[in-house]
C-alpha cells in the first residue's frame, strides 16, 4: 500500500511550549491509523496542521505523494482530507441535510436551494455505510451518536479520503462505540484512510491498523497494532509502567450525608432535564453518577450546588433541607464542587492562583476584614495548596491561571476545594482531559476524601473511571435513574445497557 | 509582599496605548499635509497652545478633569463586563442637578461649603440613579445594558430639555442663567496659581480622590474583587456565589455616580450655565479614554490630561496656522481607532515579523496547493 498523508519533520510551536518536535506520520491508504498520546502530548495539534488550522514552523507535508501547503481547512477539503471535531459544527434548528450541504448550497434556477436532490443523495449514502441517518431530522432532535454521524456524512458528502476522527468515542455510550468501530471499519473497506485520535487503547486495540504513540510533542513510535499488547502501547504514551487499577480499600460507610429525594429539575431546553431523581450519598463512601453526556447529569450537579433551581424534590445535607439555599449558603454548610469545566467555572483565567484559591472564601476571615482583603493571610493559604496539591506554575501563586497546563489547573481547583474539608464534594468529571500521572494523582485525593470519613459524589463520563472509584454506581439515562448498582456485582456490560436506557435488573442495592 | 495602591500598567499595554497615540498624530500629520500645512509647525503650535504658560495648563487641567471622572465611569463598569455608554447621560443627570440647586439656594443662605458639598454629592446620586436603570434592567431582565444606556442618554437629554424651558430658563428659554459664582466650584487661589485661569476648579481633587478610590476599591477591597471576577468569568463568579445580578447593578450604581461627579466639575466648575440639545461630548470621551487607558486608574488619568492638552491646543493652533481645530478631534478619533485596534495592530506586528523572517530564509518553494488565506 502507498503512502496517501506523509508528514515529515513538523514541528509547532505556541508561546512557552513546544507541541510537536520533528513529528514524522505516515498514513496508509485504506488502513486505519491511531494516533494515540496523553491530553498535551500534541495530536490535536498535529492534525489541526493537517486539516489546515495552524501552520507549523518547519516540515513538509506530503498528500498523495505531492508536497502541499495547507494553509487553511478549505485547501484540505479540496485535498479531500475531512474531520470530525471532537465538538461538532452543527447548526442545531437546522435539518440534517441543510447541515451537511452548508457551504455547498445546491441551486436551482435564481438561488432557490435544492434540497431534495441532495436529501436523495444523503440518504443514499446514509444506507451504504449503514449509518441509519434520517435527512429531514433536525439536529436538535437526534441523539449526540447520531450527530456524529451526521458529521461523517459531512466529509462523505465532500468527497473526503481522508478522514479525521478526533477523540469520536468520548460522546458515545459503550454500544454506540461499537457501532461506531463498525462504521470506521466499512469506510476503510471502500478504500477511505482513517486517523484516529485516540486515548483509549482499547478502541485502538479493536479497529486501528497501525498507531503512532506521541509523547510530549514528539513521536515515540509507530507499532503495527496487532503485534503489540495494551499494556506496552500504555507504557510508550506515559514513559513509563502504569497501572490503571485505582488502589482502595473497601468502603466503610457510615450515616447518610447527602439526600436528594424525587428531584426533579428544569434543563435548558425548557422540559425537565432530570426527573424524580432520589439518591443516597454516606459518609465514607464514593456514589459513582454514570450516564452518556447530556442526561440529566448538568441539570442533577447545578440543582444540588444551587446554579440551578430544583422543579420539585428534595435535597437535605445531614438532615437539613437545603433546597432552596443559594450556592453561597450551600459552600458554607460543606458541600464543594469541582465543575466540569474548569475554565468556565472552576476557574477566573485572570486572576493569580493567589485569588483562584480564595473564590469562595475572599469575604470570609481571615482572608478579609472589613471588606478589604487581606494578602498577608491570603498568600500563605494559596502557597500551602500549590505545595500540598503539587500544581506546577511558572511564577508560583502570582502566575494568571491561565498560563497552567490543563493538568495543574485542575490540581488547583481538585485542592482548593479539598481544602473547604467539605462534607460532600461534588466531583464532576474530575480528570477530564489529564495525562495519566494526573489523573492516578486526583482518583488518590478523591479516595482520601473517602477514606477520611466523608461523602463523594462523582460524576464522569469515563466509565472506566466510574468502576475505578465508585462504591455504588446509578445510572442516568433521558433524566431518570435507570439503576443503582454496587459497583463490585457489576460489569460494563450492565452499565452500558442502562445508560442506554435498556431497563435490566433496576433499582437494586 | 503588598501590591501597590495603585498598579502601573503591564509594559505591554503601555507600548500599546503609545503606539495608537504615536499611529494616531501620524495620520493626523498625513492630514495636514493634504491640506497644505507642515504637520511640525502645526502640533508645536497645538502642545504650546496646551502647555505653554501656567494658564493653559490650567485649562488643560480642568478639561482633563471631566475627562478623568468619565473615564474612570466607563472603566469602572468595563472591568465588571459592562458596556456604559450612557456616561453622557449620567453626566447630564448630574448637570441638571447641580444647576438646579445653584440656582436654587439663595446665595448667602447656607455656608458655601455645604452647599458645593451638597451640590457634588447630589450630581453624584443623580448619576448613580442614572446608572442603575440600566444596571438592574439588565439583572432583573437581561436587557444589554448598551441599548438602555443610550436609551438613558436620550431621556436625561429630553428632562433637560422640558426642566430648563419650564422652570430655570434665562432671557434665553434654551439656557439657565449663570450660576452664581459663591455656587461654583471655581476658586480664587487655585486661579491665581494658574495665571488667573477661570476654568480649573475644586474638580480637580475630585477627580485625584476619584482615580485613588476607584483603584483602592478594584485592587483592595472584596467588593473589587467580587466585581473583576463577575467582570472576567461570571460563570465562574456564579458557580463560587458571587451574586452576579447585584454586582451589576453596584458597578452601574459606582459608574453613573463617577459620571454623575462629572456633570458637576464640568456645568459648576469648568462652565457655568447648562444649555439644552447637548450630550456632553466628555461621556462619549470617556470611552476612548478608558480603553487607551487600558480601564486602569493611572491609565485613564494619563489619558485624560493627554485629552485635556490636545484640547485646549487646537484652538491655538487654528489661530497660528491654517489647520483647523478640527484636526485635532480627528486625532484623538484615530488615536481611539488604532486603540480599538491594538490587538490586530499587535497581530499583523507579529505576521509581518515572521513574513519577513520568512522571506529572507526560506529555501523551498511555495506549495502545489491552491487557495489561500483571504
Amino acid at each position: 500500500m502507498e503512502p496517501i498523508v506523509e508528514m515529515i519533520g513538523i514541528r509547532k510551536e505556541f508561546p512557552g511550549i513546544v507541541a510537536n518536535d520533528d513529528v514524522n506520520l505516515q498514513l496508509l491508504k485504506g488502513e486505519i491509523h491511531a494516533v494515540l498520546g496523553e491530553n498535551g502530548a500534541g495530536k490535536s495539534t498535529l492534525m489541526s496542521i493537517l486539516f489546515g488550522l495552524y501552520q507549523p514552523e518547519a516540515g513538509r507535508i506530503l498528500v498523495r505523494g505531492r508536497e502541499v501547503r495547507i494553509q487553511n481547512p478549505n485547501v484540505a477539503n479540496d485535498l479531500k482530507i475531512g474531520m470530525v471535531h471532537q465538538h461538532f459544527k452543527l447548526v442545531h434548528n437546522f435539518t440534517v441535510t441543510e447541515n451537511i450541504i452548508l457551504g455547498l448550497e445546491p441551486m436551482v434556477g435564481l438561488g432557490a436551494l435544492d434540497t431534495k436532490k441532495a436529501a436523495a443523495r444523503i440518504r443514499e449514502m446514509s444506507t451504504r455505510y449503514g449509518l441509519n441517518v434520517d435527512p429531514d431530522a433536525r439536529i436538535e432532535e437526534i441523539t449526540v451518536g447520531m450527530q456524529q454521524r451526521v458529521e461523517i456524512l459531512k466529509m462523505l458528502y465532500r468527497n473526503a479520503e481522508i478522514l479525521i476522527f478526533d477523540e469520536p468515542t468520548s460522546v458515545l455510550t459503550p454500544q454506540e462505540i461499537h457501532e461506531l468501530m463498525g462504521i470506521l471499519k466499512g469506510l476503510v473497506r471502500e478504500g477511505r484512510s482513517i486517523l484516529l485520535i485516540t486515548h483509549k487503547l482499547k478502541e485502538i486495540k479493536e479497529v486501528a491498523d497501525r498507531c503512532t504513540v506521541l509523547r510530549r510533542g514528539r513521536v515515540v513510535g509507530t507499532v503495527t497494532v496487532a503485534d503489540t499488547t495494551e499494556a506496552r502501547m500504555a507504557e510508550m504514551m506515559v514513559g513509563r509502567k502504569v497501572s490503571f487499577a485505582v488502589d482502595k480499600a473497601p468502603a466503610k460507610p457510615g450515616a447518610v450525608t447527602l439526600e436528594i429525594r424525587n428531584l426533579s429539575v428544569m434543563g435548558n431546553r425548557k422540559v425537565l432535564g432530570l426527573r424524580d431523581f432520589s439518591l443516597e450519598v454516606r459518609k465514607g463512601e464514593i456514589v459513582g453518577v454514570a450516564g452518556v453526556d447530556g442526561n440529566g447529569q448538568a441539570e442533577l450537579v447545578e440543582a444540588l450546588t444551587g446554579m440551578r433551581r430544583a422543579e420539585s424534590g428534595q435535597v437535605l445535607l445531614n438532615g437539613t433541607d437545603i433546597t432552596a439555599d443559594s450556592v453561597r449558603q450551600r459552600i458554607r454548610k460543606g458541600i464543594a464542587h469541582i465543575p466540569e469545566d474548569r475554565h468556565k467555572h472552576g476557574l477566573v483565567l485572570d486572576y493569580s492562583l493567589e485569588d483562584n484559591m480564595i473564590l469562595e472564601l475572599y469575604d470570609q476571615p481571615p482572608f478579609a476584614r472589613r471588606g478589604l482583603l487581606d494578602r498577608e493571610a491570603i498568600r500563605p493559604y494559596a502557597e500551602k495548596i500549590l505545595s500540598d496539591f503539587d500544581v506546577r506554575s511558572g511564577k508560583g501563586v502570582d502566575s494568571n491561571a491561565r498560563d497552567l497546563s490543563g493538568g495543574n489547573q485542575q490540581k488547583a481547583i481538585v485542592g482548593r476545594e479539598i481544602e473547604l474539608d467539605p462534607e460532600v464534594l461534588i466531583a464532576v468529571q474530575p480528570t477530564r482531559g489529564l495525562d495519566v500521572g494526573a489523573i492516578e494523582y486526583i482518583h488518590r485525593r478523591l479516595v482520601e476524601q473517602r477514606d477520611g470519613g466523608k461523602a463523594v459524589l462523582l460524576v464522569s463520563l469515563e466509565l472506566d473511571e466510574i468502576q475505578n472509584l465508585s462504591d455504588r454506581i446509578a445510572v442516568l439515562f433521558r433524566g431518570e435513574r435507570m439503576g443503582l448498582l454496587e459497583a463490585s456485582a457489576t460489569d460494563e456490560n450492565e452499565i452500558g445497557l442502562l445508560m442506554a436506557g435498556v431497563q435490566g435488573k433496576g433499582g437494586a442495592a | 509582599m503588598k501590591k501597590p495602591l495603585i498598579r502601573i500598567r503591564d509594559g505591554r499595554s503601555v507600548r500599546l496605548s503609545l503606539f495608537a497615540i504615536l499611529l494616531g498624530l501620524l495620520a493626523g500629520a498625513v492630514l495636514i499635509l493634504t491640506i497644505g500645512g507642515n504637520p511640525f509647525v502645526s502640533y508645536w503650535h497645538m502642545f504650546r497652545g496646551g502647555l505653554m504658560d501656567l494658564s493653559r495648563i490650567g485649562t488643560a487641567l480642568a478639561s482633563a478633569t471631566n475627562l478623568v471622572l468619565t473615564g474612570l465611569s466607563v472603566a469602572f463598569a468595563f472591568r465588571t463586563g459592562l458596556f456604559n455608554i450612557g456616561a453622557a447621560g449620567q453626566m447630564l443627570a448630574g448637570a441638571m442637578t447641580v444647576t438646579a440647586i445653584g440656582l436654587s439656594i439663595p446665595v448667602g443662605a447656607l455656608p458655601r461649603p455645604f452647599v458645593l458639598l451638597l451640590m457634588v454629592l447630589a450630581a453624584g446620586l443623580a448619576g448613580a440613579l442614572w446608572g442603575v436603570v440600566p444596571g438592574l434592567l439588565k439583572a432583573k431582565f437581561n436587557v444589554h445594558e448598551v441599548v438602555t444606556c443610550i436609551m438613558m442618554n436620550w431621556i436625561a437629554y429630553n428632562l433637560v430639555s422640558w426642566l430648563i424651558p419650564a422652570y430655570f430658563a434665562s432671557n434665553l428659554p434654551s439656557e439657565t442663567p449663570l450660576i452664581p459664582k459663591e455656587h461654583l466650584l471655581r476658586t480664587g487661589w487655585m486661579a491665581s496659581i494658574f495665571g488667573d485661569n477661570e476654568y480649573i476648579n475644586y474638580g480637580f481633587f475630585i477627580s485625584l480622590l476619584m482615580m485613588v478610590v476607584v483603584g483602592f476599591i478594584l485592587n483592595r477591597t472584596t467588593l473589587g474583587y467580587e466585581l473583576k471576577a463577575v467582570g472576567f468569568n461570571r460563570h465562574a463568579a456564579e458557580y463560587a456565589g458571587i451574586r452576579v445580578n447585584r454586582s451589576m447593578v453596584l458597578s452601574m450604581a459606582v459608574s453613573g455616580l463617577l459620571a454623575g461627579l462629572a456633570g458637576a466639575t464640568y456645568y459648576a466648575g469648568y462652565a457655568n450655565k447648562l444649555v439644552v440639545g447637548t450630550l456632553p461630548a466628555q461621556g462619549f470621551d470617556g470611552i476612548a479614554i478608558s480603553l487607551i487607558g487600558a480601564n486602569t486608574p493611572t491609565g485613564v488619568f494619563l489619558t485624560a490630561l493627554f485629552f485635556g492638552i490636545l484640547h485646549t491646543g487646537k484652538g491655538f493652533m487654528n489661530a497660528m496656522t491654517d489647520t483647523p481645530p478640527e484636526i485635532a478631534d480627528t486625532i484623538i478619533a484615530t488615536i481611539v481607532y488604532f486603540a480599538a485596534t491594538s490587538i490586530l495592530i499587535e497581530r499583523y506586528g507579529k505576521v509581518a515579523a515572521k513574513w519577513w523572517k520568512d522571506r529572507k530564509g526560506r529555501k523551498t518553494p511555495a506549495g502545489t496547493a491552491k487557495g489561500g488565506a483571504d
